[in-house]
């Protein structure tokens, strides 16, 4: 039975899910903020690039997909969050808006500001982009300062105008720096992307001397990014999570609501822990195994599931999922804040192509991988960048 | 508590523009070189000839420096739905957010899956595989631009919705009469076609180049060949869904097509104005000054255009700011005022209805609920104070609006002109068209913005026509916080493209490997 609930329900789920396999797709921004580092020789440099700039489409594509579905399945959130933690997203755009440009100018004759401009771009990006994106979701658990009054919209010509999302301080979003809890999720973001990326590289490259150093680097950065997920993790679950009365609607504060929210939902514990696991198993599989490649997917498919389950948890089990300091009664669930059911259920039939467009990407990735990536390849190849 | 003021609406739509504008130099190119690539490399795997090879694949790199920066401009279009303007996001999500949705799901991916086939898949997969990857390439461009303009579609002719007085917001009721509008329809051809012209006009001006510097005339010839017929037919296909849209601004909004056409007094058997000056002194619709210093018409061509009907009477911007006359399906048309007051009925109505459910006054917020959809049609109007303010800025309008069209004209008769020239085989020597082409580039880009600012700027003081004014609409920031972030992307966007047309001319001046 088709029901609304089940509609809010199954597009939180889908909404989680892309957020899910967008942090999977980072390793790409992970991959770029290893440029300087993990790249020595100019050959080295190209050959990242080349090999991350066959993906960057997917990670781009995910995120405006991501958009998207916020706006047409919970679209209080995208006017509230979005026109309110103005810089956080602006900044945000900005990284991205420098990506896309980078892998096709960065080697073309003519690009103005030389390849070592937009190396600096997807720099900027793969650090900049990916630990703003975890402040970002942290306050999904932390909170922001605003106020929703839909009220506000029937005030014709009134000072404070007709505003019906407003943020509370003149930060816009940059207050959310000011949150431990938000910084360790950023973090935690940004080795998680790095981590992958050094995974993908032992996947994807035949060039012996970087894939030995990727390995190197998958532990460099899996080891940050344990330990601030962590702390991140462990405070969540202990502290005070936005619980809403099924019945009434009013939000309150209860003591370790995300915790309760695990056990209450054990299916999705199960599950969540299952996703941690594969993540540290190819992190571990690929440090201490010598001829282990397939990292990338155990802690792929683990991100993907980790993500997916952590976000459930803000959102089911009658919780808030953008909470407001501000004004707790103004916090968004999944119930005040989502499209009709009409929208959700025509987008609930649109959502049924997903498994086809999973279908060709998988064969679009395949075909252009089927052996690793090496510097013969891109001499022959004309479009390398 | 920031105060919202006229400034934070002016720079939070001048950012839009500015986006948009932006954005709309990247996106025609792509639809319309994508698919001249698209029939090259058919050529070719038809043919075998390597030759439509090497032509397909150097369009190709130029199709992907183009690409990017298309998509960098594009994603900050989507998100500024949200980030300025965040009223509409909630007002019209529920409607307005299905189309972007389905945009990034069926058609974004399909683009961008495949383009990496189409790129670095010349290798790897087989003739058949990678032809099918480029068309499926142009195939995701163009659904793309479809829901796109669907979406677009909507705020100028707002359907299949209704207001819920609980959420305070337009809900979605009929999903096919949002996808199918009439108004898509012909606004996705018409913007479709503009692609296809200016790919044309690319490629005919770029092919010119190489032919007057006596470089790979065989390559330039053919491309020059394909681009006149293929310009030729779009420019042809764009009058018609041109006529096609002027009919649908015509029925949707009156008042877009009088500041198109600078009709302050209505009249039967309207003649449209071929050529005009207008005059600046005229301020305010209902002072005394002649609109027009100058103008050359071509009678009845208006109602004809606007009504199939050479004797209809097309409405000036005084009778609809005044109304009582008669609209087509027979009732008298109201005044501004009488719609300032019924939106303001509408917007009370709401007030009394929420409140009277909340005392739990049921029979009461029955009859103002009644009352809210009797009038709902006008509630934008109930944010206006004034007639003026109804009133789109005329001159842009304007001069936009002709100078498109005499640009659409033009181009029909120069790819009429270099198809023949390269139907007798004389394009070679013909210098002089060689720099006519070449320098009609710009007006094809030239065109593609004027349409838009007709579409945009006509379309105001509306996000959503009669339903939503842009001072509604508009996000809490403050203004400085909407010209920081305008400064910075209108001087990003301007360094990426110059670096975007100096690659270009690098890649033309090198020339494809043949």
């Amino acid at each position: 039975m088709i029901t609304y609930s089940f509609l809010q329900h199954y597009w939180w789920f889908i909404i989680s899910l892309l957020c899910g396999v967008l942090t999977f797709l980072l390793f790409v921004q992970g991959g770029q903020s290893m440029l300087y580092s993990l790249a020595k020789t100019e050959d080295e440099k190209k050959l990242l690039v080349n090999a991350l700039g066959r993906k960057w489409e997917y990670t781009f594509t995910t995120l405006v997909t991501f958009g998207g579905a916020f706006f047409a399945s919970f679209p209080l959130f995208y006017s509230t969050s979005f026109g309110g933690a103005y810089w956080v997203w602006m900044l945000l755009l900005f990284c991205f808006v420098l990506q896309a440009v980078s892998y096709e100018f960065h080697s073309k004759p003519g690009n103005i500001f030389g390849a070592n401009t937009y190396r600096a771009f997807l720099f900027i990006n793969g650090v900049l982009g990916t630990f703003l994106l975890g402040v970002a979701v942290a306050t999904f658990f932390t909170g922001s300062a605003f106020s929703v009054n839909k009220e506000n919209l029937l005030n014709v010509g009134s000072a404070g105008g007709s505003v019906i999302s407003r943020w509370e301080n003149p930060f816009h979003g940059l207050e959310a720096l000011g949150n431990l809890r938000n910084w360790c999720l950023g973090l935690s973001l940004l080795f998680l992307a790095r981590t992958l990326a050094a995974l993908f590289f032992v996947n994807r490259l035949d060039h012996a001397a970087l894939v030995e150093k990727s390995k190197k680097y998958v532990l460099y950065n899996g080891v940050p990014f344990v330990i601030f997920f962590l702390i991140f993790l462990v405070r969540t679950l202990f502290a005070e999570g936005f619980a809403v009365d099924p019945g009434s609607g009013i939000v309150s504060m209860e003591k370790m609501k995300y915790l309760h929210n695990f056990l209450q939902m054990p299916i999705v514990l199960v599950m969540f822990l299952l996703g941690v696991a594969a993540v540290l198993y190819g992190i571990a599989g690929t440090v201490f195994k010598n001829d282990f490649r397939k990292g990338i997917w155990y802690s792929g498919v683990g991100t993907v599931l980790t993500v997916t389950l952590l976000l459930l948890i803000a959102g089911y089990n009658h919780t808030a999922y953008y909470p407001s300091t501000y004004d707790l009664q103004s916090s968004l669930t999944i119930q005040n804040s989502s499209s009709s059911e009409f929208t959700l259920r025509v987008m609930f039939y649109v959502s049924l192509l997903v498994p086809v467009v999973i279908g060709y990407i998988v064969y679009a990735w395949r075909s252009l991988e089927k052996k690793p990536l090496s510097m013969e390849d891109l001499k022959s190849d004309e479009h390398a960048y | 508590m920031e105060i919202l003021n006229a400034s934070l609406v002016n720079w939070s739509r001048a950012q839009f523009a500015m986006t948009a504008a932006y954005h709309w130099l990247f996106v025609p190119l792509t639809l319309g070189l994508g698919v001249m690539m698209a029939i090259m490399e058919t050529n070719y795997v038809r043919t075998g000839d390597e030759k439509w090879r090497k032509t397909a694949k150097f369009w190709q790199t130029i199709f992907g420096i183009n690409f990017a920066i298309g998509v960098a401009t594009g994603i900050i279009l989507e998100f500024q739905f949200g980030t300025n303007w965040s009223n509409y996001s909630w007002f019209v999500g529920d409607i307005f957010g299905a189309p972007l949705a389905i945009e990034a799901i069926v058609a974004f991916f399909l683009e961008a899956t495949f383009i990496s086939i189409m790129f670095f898949g010349w290798n790897r997969v087989s003739k058949k595989a990678h032809l099918t990857a480029t068309w499926l390439t142009i195939l995701g461009a163009t659904l793309s631009a479809y829901w796109i303009l669907v979406a677009n579609a909507w705020m100028q002719y707002p359907v299949g919705m209704n207001f819920n007085p609980d959420t305070v917001r337009n809900e979605m009721t009929d999903f096919w009469a949002v996808a199918l509008s009439p108004v898509a329809v012909n606004k996705f051809f018409h913007a479709v076609l503009s692609g296809w012209g200016l790919g044309a006009s690319f490629v005919v001006g770029v092919g010119s180049w190489y032919l007057l510097k006596k470089r790979h005339v065989d390559f330039a010839l053919k491309s020059i060949k394909m681009g006149a017929a293929f310009g030729f037919i779009s420019f042809i296909l764009l009058a018609v869904t041109g006529d096609g849209s002027a009919y649908q601004v015509a029925q949707k909004q009156p008042m877009k097509l009088a500041s198109m056409e600078g009709l302050y007094k209505g009249k039967t058997g309207a003649g449209m104005v071929a050529f005009g000056i207008l005059n600046p002194n005229k301020q305010a619709y209902n002072d005394s000054i002649d609109p027009y210093y100058f103008k050359i018409e071509l009678p009845k061509l208006l109602s004809l255009l606007g009504y199939r009907d050479i004797n209809a009477f097309v409405p000036g911007i005084n009778d609809i700011v005044d109304g009582g006359y008669t609209l087509p399906d027979g009732e008298k048309a109201l005044s501004f005022d009488e719609k300032k007051e019924r939106g303001q009925l509408a917007i009370q109505a709401l007030a009394n209805y929420r409140k009277a459910k909340q005392e739990g006054r049921d029979a009461d917020a029955a009859e103002y609920k009644n009352t809210l959809q009797e009038n709902y049609a006008y509630f934008g109007y109930g944010y206006l104070k004034t007639g003026q303010d109804s009133i789109p800025h005329v001159p842009l309008t304007f001069y936009s609006f002709h100078l498109m069209v005499i640009i659409g004209f033009y181009f029909i008769l120069m790819f009429a002109i270099v198809w023949y020239f390269g139907h007798k085989k004389k394009m070679e020597s013909a210098k002089w068209l060689q720099y006519i082409a070449l320098w009609s580039i710009p007006l094809a880009y030239l065109a593609g913005q004027l349409g838009w600012i007709v579409a945009e700027v006509g379309r105001q003081p509306w996000t959503i026509q009669d339903v939503l004014p842009v001072q509604a609409a508009v996000s809490g920031l403050s203004t400085g916080n909407v010209i920081t972030t305008f400064i910075l992307f209108a001087t990003l966007f301007t360094l990426l493209l110059v670096a975007e047309v100096t690659i270009l001319v690098k890649q033309i001046k090198k020339g494809p490997e043949i």
